[in-house]
Order: structure tokens, then sequence, then C-alpha cells
């Protein structure tokens, strides 16, 4: 099942002692249920403080997040989190971290376990530790173990920002791929056009000092899409010149 | 598609190269950075570089005595030490001195470990409790064992008593400190990932904070050992009627340097056998870690 998201008026100001940043500023959208949203903005935008709001992770703010109708105050198993860094457990193997927030019978643990290895096409490093991972394997576990336990929504804190430019085009396929097989809401967070116009529905842009939704717009374009296209090219244009980077 | 197909069903688009090219990578990678994935050492044959300097050292001290460099009255060959080591052993006294010795040892050990990961983690988990408790423990850590003895013997007498406390204590602010910044020094990165998936402060523990404290945890219990065997040999040099340091200073009363220097290759053997011990343990219990380590021993 995947779950609607709603955040209304989210404002969130970081206190310290010299000086208060306001990270947040009256930021408003909503996901439906399967949607997948990008969230891109320059760094400082607080677009990754929206992430960490909808986890749960962070709940220092006002007003109202809400997943499937119901506010959020602390992070929950609906949704999985894949983060920058894979974040995999070093003294776990590749499949005992994939399969670390599952709880269910042994029986039904290894048939996932087997599922998700086999969507990540990594059977090969079940039983390898982390640290004989490449980094697009590494992340590619990361994201499997966020799927193991059904999540209603996913949530993706620029997952493929520190992956090589052929590592993250092959990841981006792989990310739809899964997105379209179990058809759960997704918001990604990224500093990267065409990833967001690869892969979402709706591009959520956001500006700096103080974050705030700055543009939605819609990318009308059946999947797969092809980053050759003009009609991709035209996306393109469109949120650059948001960004005030073509005239 | 590709991923709910069989391994042979093609890649959907342009991809198919670049998915072929990272399988490549993918199988060859891991092959090239450790011979076998599953972390198993290598069975290689070495020199045993770490017997060099030991059977050097047995040389030149036979070559000293022989040739007299030394006093004879003052040094003892290690002939005569090994004749005394054995007459020890087969007379018993041998046994009775290190089973004494070494209770003491794990006991006091026991005690200060226990109190040490106890208090370590408290103060590791709790703001509230560092604040409490970690000055005082930082300001008698920098106490020197030496000092205790006299205190402990006018307080406690030669009993078992003072002996055992002065190698707990020893041992249990290494294991105390270890334990202490194992836990601080936790990536927050991790914790989050257990906040995600909700899991109870018992979980947290169990699943994430003690298996990334371990390695930490486990240097402690080996630092620890090694400071409890010196607070043992202190404390059976001042007043003991049985034991390794009580043979020793059996030696020195009777001007015997075959006994003195006898006991003191026993102090050296059982550190290093136990030292040994609890390193096999940490390669058995932290083998994610491995590798870069054996590479080098290689």
């Amino acid at each position: 099942m995947s779950l609607r998201l709603e955040l209304k008026d989210v404002s969130r100001v970081f206190r310290s002692r010299s000086a208060d940043v306001v990270a947040l500023d009256g930021v408003s959208f909503a996901v439906d249920p399967g949607e997948f949203v990008a969230i891109i903005g320059p760094s400082g935008c607080g677009k990754s403080t929206v992430l960490r709001n909808i986890a749960g992770l962070d709940t220092q703010f006002e007003g109202s997040v809400a997943v499937g109708g119901v506010p959020v105050t602390k992070p929950s198993a609906t949704c999985g989190m894949v983060f920058q860094e894979h974040r995999l457990l070093p003294w776990l193997t590749v499949r005992q971290n994939i399969l670390f927030g599952f709880t269910g019978t042994r029986a039904e643990a290894a048939a996932r376990g087997e599922e998700l290895l086999g969507l990540m096409r990594l059977e090969a490093f079940a039983d390898a530790y982390p640290h004989h991972l490449s980094g697009g394997m590494a992340q590619r576990a990361s994201i499997a173990r966020a799927l193991a336990p059904r999540p209603d929504v996913l949530l993706l804190d620029e997952p493929f920002g520190a992956l090589d430019a052929f590592t993250r085009i092959e990841m981006q396929d792989v990310l739809q791929q899964v997105w379209r097989h179990y058809n759960t809401t997704a918001v990604l967070v990224t500093h990267d056009i065409d990833e967001a116009i690869v892969l979402a529905e709706r591009v959520v842009v956001m500006a700096p000092r103080p974050g705030r939704v700055q543009h939605i717009q819609d990318v009308a374009m059946p999947f797969p899409r092809n980053r050759a296209s003009e009609q991709f090219a035209r996306h393109r244009t469109e949120l650059l010149r948001q960004f005030h980077l073509v005239h | 598609m590709w991923m709910f197909g069989g391994a042979t069903t093609a890649w959907p688009r342009s991809g198919g190269t670049v998915w072929s090219m990272a399988l490549d990578i993918a199988t060859s990678e891991p092959a090239t950075t450790t011979p076998d994935p599953s972390g198993k050492p290598r069975r290689r044959l070495r020199v045993p570089l770490g017997w060099i300097v030991p059977v050097a050292v047995l040389v030149l001290w036979w070559a000293a005595y022989h040739a007299q460099w030394v006093n004879p009255v003052l040094f003892s060959s290690p002939w005569e030490v090994t004749r005394t080591l054995w007459a020890a052993i087969l007379d018993g006294s041998f046994g009775t001195n290190l089973v004494a010795s070494l209770t003491r040892w794990l006991l006091g050990f026991g005690i200060g470990a226990v109190l040490g990961l106890l208090f370590g983690a408290l103060t590791g988990l709790s703001r509230t409790a560092e604040r409490l408790l970690d000055p005082t423990f930082q300001m008698l850590r920098t106490i020197p064992i030496m000092g205790l003895v006299p205190l402990f013997i006018v307080w406690f007498g030669l009993g078992e008593l003072p002996k055992v406390l002065l190698i707990a204590i020893a041992a249990y602010f290494l294991v105390y400190i270890q334990m202490y910044a194992g836990i601080r020094n936790i990536d927050r990165k991790l914790i989050e990932v257990g906040r995600m998936y909700e899991l109870s402060t018992a979980q947290m523990l169990r699943r994430i904070i003690i298996p990334a404290a371990m390695p930490s945890i486990l240097q402690g219990i080996r630092l620890g050992l090694g400071v409890a065997w010196l607070a043992l040999v202190i404390a059976e040099l001042t007043g003991a009627n049985v034991g390794i340091g009580f043979w020793m200073q059996q030696g020195r009363e009777f001007v015997r340097v075959d006994i003195v220097l006898a006991a003191l290759i026993v102090f050296a053997a059982i550190g290093k056998i136990v030292d040994s011990l609890v390193r096999l343990l940490e390669s058995r219990l932290l083998s994610w870690r491995d590798n870069v380590e054996r590479e080098m021993g290689a």
C-alpha cells in the first residue's frame, strides 16, 4: 500500500547561541499515493530538512506533516529511508543488512531476502560484508534495506550524490524500475536536475534563505524517459530558468 | 524487465552495456581486494619474525654467562633457570603458585571488567551520568596503582582482599574508558538507521550500539587484562604467601637469581599467551573488519 503525504505550512528554525537560522518558511505541498516527487534546490534551501521532517528524524518544526493522514511525531517504519551514504552496518553481511528492518518469520525473511537480492543483482554478494562492495552496490543494498519491510513511502536523501556519473545513471534506472514495481509513494531529494526529470512525475523547486517552495513543475513524460529527447531538454530548460541559470 | 525476469533477460534500453560492465566489475572487484569474500584467512608460510629478538636475547644471555661477562652470583644461565623451573613444576610448588596467581588475576580482572563495562555503558549512554561520574573517574584514574598499596595494607591487611581489589581497580579504568569511548564514538548516522526502524532502547543496544562499540570494548579487555597482570605482580610482591610473585620474592630473599628470572619468564609467557588468546577472540568477533590488517600481515 502506498500513502498520501501532506506538508502544510511547515517552518523550521535552527536556534543557536549566536543566531537563529530559518531553514524552512511555510513549506506546503502534497504527494499522492504512488506518486514520485523530486525536490531540487541549491544547497541550504532546506530540502534535506523537509525529508527529515517527513521521516520523523527531525520533529522540531511548526506546521503539520502527515503521512496517510497521520501526523508525524517520530520515525516510523511506514517510511523507508535511503541516505546519501549507504549507512550499511559494517558488521552485518549484505543479506543481514537488507533484512535489518524486516519483521516476519524465518521463511518470510529468506524469501524477501532472495527477492531483493535478485532485484538489486546482489546475489553474488549476499554473504559479503559492506566494505567489499563498490559504491553503487552498497547503495543498491541500502535501497533494498529500505524496501524490505514494504514501506508505504520511500524517502531518498541525495542517494546517488556520491556516485560517479555512469553509476548514477545506472542507479537512476534501477530506482525507477523498483518504484514502478512496488508502486510506493516516493520523495527524492537531489541537486541534480536531470535526475529529477528522469525519475519524478512532479518536481518541487525550492529556494534558499529562507527555505521555501518556489515552483512545482509537472513532468508529463512516459517512463522510461529518454535523456536525449527534446521534451526532456524542454523540462531541463524550464527548471534551469527557475534557478536563473538560463535567460 | 531484467530485474523481474530471469538473469538472461536483456536490459531494457541502452543501459545494457553499462550494466554488464558493472556486473563485470562487480564480480572481479572484490576478488582483487581479497581472495575470498567470506573472509577466511589465507594460509601462507611466513618467517616467524617475532621470534628473532627473543632467541637472540637468549643466545646473548647464554654467551654472556659462559664468557663470564657478568657476575655469576648475580646472574644465572638459561640452563639453570630452566632446571629451577622444571624442579618447581615437579615438586608441585609451581602449580600451586600458578593457580593462586591466576585465580587472583582472573577474579580481580572479572570484578573490574564487569564494573567497567557497566559504568562505561552508563556514562556512555547518559549525559547526566557522564557529568555526574566521569570527572571523578578521570581524577581517580591518575592515581598510580603503587600508591594504593600502603593504604590497602593498612586497611585490609595482607589477605586476598587487597590484592584482588588492587587488580580490579587497575583493570576497571581501562575497561571503563574503552567502553565509554566506544559508545561515544559510534556514528550518529547508524543510530538514525535504527530509529527509522523503530528499534526500542534494548534493540538499539543489542543490534547497533554494542556491535558498533565492540572493537573498542575488546581493546579495553585486552589492555585491562594486561594491566591487571602488572597489578598482580605488584600485589604479590608486597606480602603474599603463595603465587608466582611470592615465589619471586623468595628468590630475592635467598639471592636465588635463577628463581627471580624463572618467575619473570613465567610472567612474560603467560602475559603473551593471554594476549594472543584475546587477539584470537578479537579476530573471531570482528571478522567483518578483517582484511586490511590481514593483507598487511601477508
